[in-house]
């Protein structure tokens, strides 16, 4: 059967887990934890049903609004991502995207990087931008933004360095 | 009609998009616009549950510490039995009897947030406890926010930390008022706007609620004076107020009720306007 979706759903459980009970409870100097939810983006199968990601990312975003109380914000981000994400992953990987071949659990190269800065970056910076939505505080959008894009970045990374690939 | 269901087929992935996003800025904007108006909140049972759980975790790691608050509240407590039992005894001249009834529910935070412009803090204790919208909560230290959301067994509270609230305050020698409000930038600071340039202050000075609020009772502590700056165009001053408490950690709350709101409300309410 659908075993992209059975799959899909377990990583969507996991993941909304992991960030509630262990990596919102970081805190680095104070404000900052990073957002390893859109992992579940990242990580959806590149040839699989294109709606049903835009939805389960909607209620990703909306789960993680629930949780922070932060109005819809993280719906807007996530849902962005999931939108955009053929768009990255034709930028990052070039041709061989058109082929399906990709995987990015496969094997660290510069390409995953690139996706991942992009990715990260594109979700925080609408993020922070629509959660303090005040012209005046710009540098304080743009400083927040950047040290969690890092810290956010880094933390996806090892991910998914851990993460071993699945051999047929 | 052919045309436009082959439209709305060509299209079905865009316009879901677009439905969702649609439904995600409406929550965005009603959370910016109104107060009180996060839709989507914690205060529900599945994310008090969860934030319930992690917290009755990370309680065992600050045993010692609350202990030693507890202790220390004890201890003011009994100094202002053993001290003052004629002026507890004596009615307050400016309180006509039943006029000012004040309930005390004791409540926990179970998810703390102080690093946005609006923080909502999440509480054990909800309706089936007695809490209810616009009741203030305290701690030992001083306040700490107000009720916004409420369900059976959870509410949000909306922080002091909010940049779109504010509290009536005054010096504690003089009984010069102005409102408490926060500028978004530092959580160890609120800011006490339109107090007038006659109150003669000075660094230091203790800042505490004014009677005019109707969520706290009088003389709760907020913080002491840090900073003062001079408005040119009002005469107004504004001054940094640093908070007592420590908004980054905060455990055992008192919710308090006030009897006498409802009350004050419709007599407010049948004044003509201004």
């Amino acid at each position: 059967m659908n075993s992209y979706l059975l799959i899909s759903i377990l990583r969507f459980t996991v993941l909304f887990l992991a960030q509630v009970w262990l990596f919102n409870n970081i805190e680095f100097w104070g404000f900052l934890n990073p957002f390893v939810y859109i992992l579940y983006v990242l990580l959806y199968p590149v040839n699989a049903n294109k709606s049903f990601l835009l939805i389960s990312s909607f209620f990703m975003g909306l789960l993680m609004d629930m949780f922070f109380n932060t109005g819809g914000v993280h719906t807007t981000a996530t849902l962005v991502l999931a939108y955009i994400r053929p768009t990255l992953f034709r930028f990052a990987y070039g041709v061989s995207y058109e082929y399906n071949t990709i995987k990015i659990t496969d094997k660290f190269t510069s390409e995953t990087f690139i996706l991942v800065l992009l990715s990260v970056g594109i979700h925080h910076f609408i993020l922070y931008n629509l959660e303090i939505f005040k012209i005046a505080l710009l540098w304080d959008i743009l400083w927040k933004s950047i040290a969690n894009i890092v810290l956010t970045t880094t933390t996806v990374i090892l991910i998914l360095l851990f993460l071993k690939p699945t051999k047929r | 009609m052919q045309q436009v269901l082959n439209f709305l087929q060509k299209n079905s992935y865009k316009m879901l998009f677009f439905l969702l996003l649609a439904v995600a800025f409406r929550l965005t904007i009603q959370s910016h616009s109104l107060q009180q108006s996060v839709y989507v909140n914690s205060s529900n049972e599945v994310s008090g549950f969860v934030y319930e759980k992690t917290n009755n975790i990370k309680e065992y790691f600050a045993l010692k510490k609350t202990n030693q608050a507890l202790v220390v509240e004890n201890q003011k407590l009994k100094e202002l039995l053993f001290n003052k039992k004629d002026t507890l005894l004596k009615p307050d001249s400016f309180t006509f009897v039943g006029v000012k009834e004040y309930k005390v529910i004791a409540g926990k935070v179970i998810k703390n947030s102080f690093n946005k412009q609006q923080n909502y803090l999440t509480l054990k204790g909800g309706a089936s406890q007695g809490v209810k919208t616009d009741m203030g909560v305290i701690n030992q230290y001083g306040i700490v926010g107000k009720i916004s959301k409420t369900s059976a067994n959870y509410s949000t509270v909306t922080s002091i930390l909010f940049t779109q609230e504010k509290t009536n305050a005054k010096l504690k020698n003089s009984n010069h008022f102005g409102s408490i409000t926060w500028n978004g930038k530092n959580m160890g600071y609120v800011q006490l706007i339109e107090l007038p340039r006659l109150a003669t202050i000075t660094k230091g000075d203790t800042i505490v609620t004014g009677g005019h609020s109707k969520i706290y009772p009088e003389n709760i502590p907020i913080g002491t004076i840090d900073k003062v700056y001079i408005d040119r165009v009002t005469n107004y001053y504004t001054v940094d107020v640093r908070l007592f408490n420590d908004m980054s950690n905060l455990g055992n709350v008192y919710i308090i009720d006030n009897k006498s709101k409802t009350e004050l409300q419709t007599l407010e309410q049948s004044l003509p306007n201004e």
